[in-house]
Formats: C-alpha cells, sequence, structure tokens
C-alpha cells in the first residue's frame, strides 16, 4: 500500500516535470521567434556585378593566316587568372562557331592559367609575368593536325593574353598540367613562346 | 647538350654520325641520258674552311624532308589520305624531277617507316645541303603554306647548339621561303607566309623551308590535294624555284 505522503510526492514530481517541459517548448518557441525575426531585419549586401569589359581577341583566320583583332564585352572577375581563363574560354568558344575561319571542334579548351612574376632566377635577364596556360587534354585531341592551324592557335592565345595583359611577356603551354611536344602533332609545345612576338595584327 | 660542329662537317663529324644516319637514306636520282647526277663528294673535300672549293665549283645539294612515317601518320586528309603518304609521295616526285635537272637529293625518308627527328637533322647536316626543304600537308586554309623557323638570325660561329641551329640560317632560309613564293605565285598558287617553332627545322644547318600544302580554294571551287594535276603544278613549281635558288646559290660569295 502506498502512503499518502509517497502519493503526495509522485503528483508533485509528475506536475513539476510538465511544467518544466511547457516552459521549455515556450521558450524554445521564442527563441525561434527572436531568430527569425532577427534574420528579416539583416541588411542585405547588394550583389556585387562584375563590371562588364570590353575585351580585346586576337582571332586567327586559317585562308590568309593571319591574326585579326575581334572585340567582344564581357562581365569578368577580379581575380587577373580567373579574368585570364574567362578570356581564352571565350577565344576557343569562338572558334568552335558555325562559319568559324579557324575551326576547332567545341570542348573545355583550358584547364587552368597561372601567372608567374619574372625573373625566376637571377641570370634570366626578361621582366615581366610567364603565363603557363594549361590546356585540356581534350581540346588538344581535337585540335585539327597542320603547321598552320596549331601555329595560328599558339599565337591567337599568346597575342590574346599579351593584348588583355601586357605584363605577360612569356607564355608557355602544358597539356592536362603535363609537358607534351607537340599541340596535335606539329608546333613545339616544349619551348616558351614570347609574348612580344605577337604584335596586335600579325601573319604568321 | 649536343652540339654540331658548323664547319667541319666532313669527315670526323661524317665519322662520328655514321652510324645514327640509318634512318636516312642519300640517293642517286634516276639516271637521264645526257645528265647524271654527280656523285657524293668525298667528305675530306669539306672537312676545313681552307679546303672549301669555290662557291661555282661546289656541290649543289637539296634535302627533302618527308615529314611524318610509320605510326606517325601525321594530319588525316582524307578517309583514304594520309599526311605522311602525301609527304612521301611529293618527296619522291620532287627528288625524281630534281634528280632529272642534274641535282644532287638527299631524301631523310624513302618509305613509311619512322625516322625520328634526331635522324632527320642529322641527315640534312651533313649533306652540307644548299637548300633544306620539308614538306607537310594539311586540310586547313588554301594552297601552300611556307614556313621557316621562328629563331631569330644568329651570328654564325663554329659550334652551334643543336637545338637552334637554324638560327645562323634564318636570313638565307628567308631568301629560299622568298623564291618558292615567287615561283608559288608566279603559278598562280595562293601562298601563305609564316614562322613557327618545329622539330626537326630549327636543328637544320641549311637554308631551310617547310612547305605545307593545302587545299586549293579558288573562287569557290576546291581542288583536294588528292587531285594528281594539283600535286603534279605543286612538284613542278617547286622544282623550278629550287633551280633558280641553285642559279642565285652559284652566285654568292
Amino acid at each position: 500500500m502506498i502512503s499518502r505522503p509517497q502519493r503526495i510526492l509522485f503528483w508533485t514530481l509528475l506536475f513539476s516535470s510538465v511544467l518544466m517541459s511547457v516552459v521549455l517548448l515556450r521558450m524554445r518557441e521564442r527563441a525561434l521567434d527572436r531568430l527569425l525575426a532577427s534574420g528579416e531585419t539583416m541588411p542585405l549586401n547588394p550583389p556585387t556585378g562584375t563590371p562588364v569589359q570590353n575585351v580585346t581577341m586576337m582571332m586567327a583566320n586559317d585562308m590568309d593566316g593571319s591574326l585579326q583583332p575581334g572585340y567582344q564585352n564581357l562581365a569578368l572577375p577580379v581575380d587577373a587568372n580567373a579574368r585570364a581563363h574567362v578570356i581564352l574560354q571565350h577565344l576557343l568558344l569562338n572558334y568552335a562557331r558555325p562559319n568559324s575561319k579557324h575551326p576547332i571542334a567545341a570542348n573545355k579548351g583550358v584547364n587552368e592559367i597561372f601567372f608567374i612574376n619574372l625573373p625566376l632566377e637571377a641570370n634570366q635577364v626578361l621582366p615581366g609575368t610567364l603565363a603557363v596556360v594549361d590546356l585540356s587534354g581534350s581540346f588538344v585531341d581535337a585540335h585539327p593536325s597542320g603547321i598552320e592551324p596549331e601555329t595560328l592557335t599558339l599565337l591567337s592565345i599568346i597575342a590574346t593574353l599579351h593584348t588583355n595583359f601586357p605584363q605577360i611577356s612569356q607564355v608557355r603551354f602544358l597539356v592536362d598540367g603535363q609537358q607534351r611536344d607537340t599541340l596535335a602533332g606539329h608546333a613545339d609545345l616544349t619551348r616558351v613562346y614570347l609574348a612580344s612576338d605577337s604584335p596586335g595584327v600579325k601573319h604568321l | 647538350m649536343l652540339w654540331i660542329e658548323e664547319r667541319c662537317r666532313g669527315l670526323t663529324l661524317g665519322l662520328i654520325l655514321a652510324p645514327l644516319l640509318a634512318g636516312a637514306q642519300s640517293n642517286t636520282p634516276p639516271s637521264t641520258p645526257g645528265k647524271v647526277p654527280s656523285p657524293p663528294v668525298p667528305a675530306e673535300m669539306t672537312a676545313s674552311p681552307a679546303a672549301t672549293p669555290p662557291r661555282a665549283a661546289a656541290r649543289f645539294v637539296v634535302v627533302i624532308d618527308a615529314a611524318h612515317g610509320g605510326a606517325d601518320s601525321g594530319a588525316r586528309l582524307s578517309n583514304h589520305l594520309l599526311e605522311k603518304d602525301l609527304a612521301l609521295a611529293l618527296s619522291v616526285r620532287l627528288r625524281s624531277v630534281l634528280g632529272a635537272h642534274g641535282i644532287y637529293v638527299v631524301t631523310t625518308r624513302e618509305s613509311d617507316g619512322a625516322v625520328p627527328d634526331l635522324n632527320r637533322a642529322q641527315a640534312a647536316n651533313h649533306a652540307a645541303a644548299a637548300a633544306c626543304i620539308s614538306l607537310h600537308a594539311t586540310t586547313s586554309g588554301s594552297g601552300v603554306h611556307l614556313f621557316t623557323s621562328s629563331l631569330t638570325q644568329i651570328p654564325m660561329t663554329r659550334f652551334l647548339p643543336w637545338e637552334t641551329a637554324q638560327g645562323a640560317y634564318a636570313e638565307q632560309s628567308l631568301r629560299l621561303s622568298s623564291e618558292i613564293d615567287s615561283a608559288m605565285r608566279h603559278a598562280e598558287i595562293p601562298v601563305t607566309l609564316g614562322r613557327t617553332a618545329l622539330q626537326p627545322l630549327d636543328s637544320f644547318t641549311c637554308p631551310a623551308v617547310v612547305v605545307e600544302l593545302s587545299p586549293l580554294n579558288t573562287a569557290g571551287k576546291v581542288t583536294a590535294l588528292s587531285d594528281p594535276d594539283y600535286q603534279d603544278r605543286i612538284v613542278a613549281t617547286m622544282a623550278a624555284a629550287v633551280e633558280q635558288w641553285q642559279r642565285d646559290w652559284r652566285q654568292q660569295p
């Protein structure tokens, strides 16, 4: 038989537990309300629109072996490496369009671009920046084979980089992060190209 | 770094390089009545600058380098034509035509075999050629693309760095390119002039030009590279240019 004091204690404890649960639930709801209210009133940063810039692209022409300037408005990121990457991707996309004068199959053309400040060593005499262009393997595999188309592609990339980033003095090419002998069987990819050799409009 | 001795292309260099020249063949052009090409000059005759005979009496040698070969097929020009095959066919025909005119020709490739760039350059340099012509083909562009090395002119020295030896011949190569350009334009074949970085061109120690053929596109009419008449025109025009170069070469000091 349960004694009267024990019953009183039991019911008191049960009532206390229920009361504490109700209080905790209410406090949780109020905290959630405060959180939502503070979120709604938090000032939002306006979207940072990347400025649209007029970019010069040196477009290759297979029929006369020339590079001619073309102009395009692009929203470019602030970072120089990313900016160069966007510019080259658009340059190569232009070559994949119908009626291109330098046709190259559409694919991911450039993996990444790195800028390295020169001189790396004390005995180097050329100042400026070395741009390392990492081409994608799929782009290289799909590139038309021939001295003229390969040379024009390299010169187009070099001239476009040099036009938009005058500090670039040398350009080096990699394919999927590795050195490769040629672009598609002809043009030498093992050497470092001087960007100053690619003036604004240049015949091969 | 591998070095070559520019002026001593004779006995010493020949003995050193002889085992390495297995991939290259020098040939005697087909005999023609009254026009028998002179045999190769013994290496001793050009062993030193002091023994070098006057230019007028020197042997005029042309090196023809048919690009690619073996597993390296080059560009696919059509479903049935590869760059390596067209280059070889043109090389054989040009050799025959030049041989018929009494010009001694050295070819770097006589069959569908792989010839390393090193061997091609060694063959050309050992021949002490007055002109080196590398034959290529592509489907891009129109007419003929003439390329010379993108190396800038450097002074002629006794020793030249192997990978940039062509720099000592940059100006002569431009003159040879101009000669072929004139002949092509005279034959109404469109020409695109250019400079490029290409192996083994940059290692040639001779006036060197790369001739890249592409389909002829005139007034909307396209002549394929496989067209025999087009190939004949190209070969005849190049032979005429080489003959003109021979006349100019003999007049040079």
